[in-house]
């Protein structure tokens, strides 16, 4: 039984004049203790995902249609007080700068409290042990002062800590990180990025990580999501996505590496930009900025579907597998 | 929680003296000549049976045949009356104090009261948004729409008329709290909404939620400790503007009685005799009342230069 099932999710905006469809279709799955990546550029609708299975979209977004199934429970019609049970304590979520993602005006100690108060029947001091406790595992040095604190006080990467050591404070199922490291210091970055890593084997919790980083993806993740303009286009194991990506956007995505371009020369980019989501072609989205695209791509929408080890939304994927190298990377 | 204020009691202080509030406090004379004032006359006014030599609510201490002493450096005063008599034979200083006191009391009180619904419904409004947000704000333009005074007078005048002016009297201060406190909430509804409108896209708003914290939480711990900048700086205004309202219905003989009076009708039973030379009975409560009014309004633009955030937070 899989601990997260999302079944042709649709998200939508209700703009003045039109709705915006943001999200269309979309089906994955998330095992327990299973680390799952989703990639894109921005716009792609990689955060619109993360809050849809919060339940948390705002006005003017909604949840069009489709099925959220966490632990077998549909979570998409649920009741305000029923969906803030399952918020923080069996799905948690982590944020993308964490200058601003704790409140300026209470103490770490405060925050952690209250989180556990909210959803616990605890005395302080029991509160107060589990709180230390956790901030123990994020390996935040004397966790007693840290209590005292308020966040200014604190360097970024020490506040990122502290709110995933408030993410696992009532032990959640899933944890949703939203570009955790975007916001820190290279350097920190890596540390953690380990940290998440280590606490999710530890603590046996599965992670989506929301990320335009294919480095992270690589390194955190078993499986991946490749998103383009609200829709998945290609999904499968991160290694078999790295190693051998068979959308042209994947490929297209790993060869913009810097990494992948010799010191002096050009970046190789993609080409064009993603289409804004009030006007999306009509055939597949990637077809204005795809070299390999063919009348056929410019009129018919591709399904996902299964090519190997990984599933993936394109119609000419039997012919770029079969084209040289060569032409892959051009 | 208290041990953690226990133990760190030292420090705290240290840390008060240090912040930028106590710093900036400390470099500006104006607002420490200012809070000097303000301190003396707010304790004149609370610790007034102290100072006072007469209770002027005490008929006994009354005599009509002391009325209308000149203030002690006037030719004709009387030695035991400091700033002379009113037309009934007060002690002027006493009633002073005494009406001093009771026109903070009325605009602290009016003042809380219009920030505990202006903050409530402001709250509300920017929180919840959508319809509830326009029926709220349309019902504070509404409000906005008549002047303070004029709701006041006749909210007042009809009370009056209905309960006749020995009960009126009898009540007039809670009946001041109430029509001050009702006519104004409309100034903190609209900047508590606006503040909380920003903050609301804050991620830390987004974090709560994502916690399953409920909205009342989220609106009261986590919302408004971030709004309070402008709710104090916007209370120094209302306070002095609700003990200008207060002494205006006071004057017009609204307010309280003659013989409870607070500042306003200190100056507006003095009006009566000011042609007959007895200037002291409308000056004296006048110049209190402005020096009241001003040193708050200073302090009020003093706590808005500090807690503007373009200013320091950077």
């Amino acid at each position: 039984m899989s601990l997260l099932s999302v079944r042709d999710l649709s998200v939508k905006f209700a703009m003045r004049d039109q709705t915006v469809t943001a999200l269309r279709n979309i089906s994955f799955d998330v095992a327990r203790g299973e680390r799952l990546g989703i990639v894109g550029e921005s716009g792609a609708g990689k955060s619109i995902t993360g809050f849809a299975l919060m339940n948390l979209l705002s006005r003017p977004g909604y949840i069009a249609g489709g099925k959220i199934l966490f632990e077998d429970r549909d979570i998409t019609g649920l009741e305000d007080e029923a969906m803030r049970d399952i918020r923080g304590n069996h799905m948690a979520m982590i944020f993308q700068d964490p200058m601003v993602t704790l409140n300026p005006v209470l103490t770490i100690g405060q925050q952690m409290l209250e989180t556990l108060y909210a959803h616990r029947k605890l005395s302080k001091a029991e509160a107060t042990q589990i709180a230390i406790l956790k901030l123990r595992e994020v390996y935040i040095p004397s966790p007693e002062e840290r209590l005292d604190q308020y966040p200014h006080e604190l360097s970024g990467g020490m506040r990122q800590r502290i709110i995933i050591a408030m993410a696992l404070l009532l032990d959640p199922k899933l944890i949703i990180a939203d570009e955790p490291t975007t916001a820190l210091d290279v350097t920190i970055q890596a540390d953690i990025m380990e940290l998440l890593l280590e606490l999710c084997h530890s603590n046996k919790v599965g992670l989506i990580l929301i990320t335009h980083d294919l480095g992270v993806v690589s390194q955190m993740t078993e499986r991946t999501l490749v998103m383009y303009a609200g829709r998945i286009i290609e999904a499968g194991p991160t290694r078999e996505i790295i190693n051998d990506p068979q959308h042209p956007y994947t490929q297209g995505l790993i060869n913009a590496l810097p990494q992948q371009t010799p010191p002096g020369h050009r970046l190789k980019q993609i080409p064009g930009n993603m289409p804004s989501l009030t006007a999306i072609p009509p055939g597949c989205p990637f077809a204005p900025r795809c070299s390999f695209a063919v009348d056929h791509c410019r009129t018919t929408l591709p399904e996902l579907v299964s090519y190997g080890s990984v599933e993936v939304a394109c119609h000419e994927v039997n012919r770029l597998h079969n084209a040289p190298a060569k032409e892959k990377s051009a | 929680m208290s041990s953690i204020t226990t133990n760190q009691d030292p420090s705290r202080w240290e840390k008060i003296w240090q912040s930028n509030m106590a710093y900036s406090f400390r470099r500006n004379p104006v607002a420490m000549v200012s809070f000097a004032i303000f301190a003396i006359i707010v304790l004149a006014a609370v610790f007034a049976p102290v100072f006072a030599p007469f209770d002027p609510y005490d008929p006994n201490q009354i005599d009509i045949m002391n009325s209308e002493y000149p203030p002690v450096w006037v030719e004709g005063s009387d030695p035991q009356f400091m700033f002379g008599t009113d037309d009934q034979g007060r002690d002027l200083w006493s009633t002073i104090l005494y009406g001093t006191r009771l026109s903070l009391l009325i605009g602290l009180c009016a003042v809380a009261l219009q920030a505990f619904l202006g903050i409530t419904i402001g709250l509300t409004a920017g929180y919840v948004g959508g319809r509830v947000d326009n029926l709220l704000m349309r019902m504070a333009d509404i409000q906005l729409s008549f002047s303070t005074l004029m709701v006041a007078i006749i909210f007042l005048a009809i009370t009056q008329a209905m309960f006749g002016s020995q009960t009126f009297n009898r009540f007039a201060i809670y009946f001041l709290i109430a029509v001050i406190g009702i006519a104004e909430w409309p100034q903190y509804a609209r900047t508590v909404r606006a503040t909380v409108l920003a903050e609301k896209k804050k991620e830390y708003v987004d974090s709560a939620r994502v916690l399953g914290f409920g909205p009342l939480r989220i609106m009261f711990r986590h919302i408004l400790p971030n709004s309070l900048s402008p709710i104090f700086v916007i209370s120094t205004v209302q306070v002095a503007n609700a003990i200008i309202s207060e002494a205006s219905l006071s004057f017009l003989g609204l307010g309280m009685p003659p013989s409870q009076p607070s500042l306003g009708s200190l100056i507006s039973s003095g009006f009566d005799y000011i042609f007959s030379g007895s200037w002291w009975i409308t000056v004296i409560p006048g110049v209190i009342l402005v020096v009241l009014v001003l040193v708050i309004n200073l302090l009020g633009d003093w706590m808005r230069d500090v807690l503007n955030p373009k200013l320091y937070k950077g």
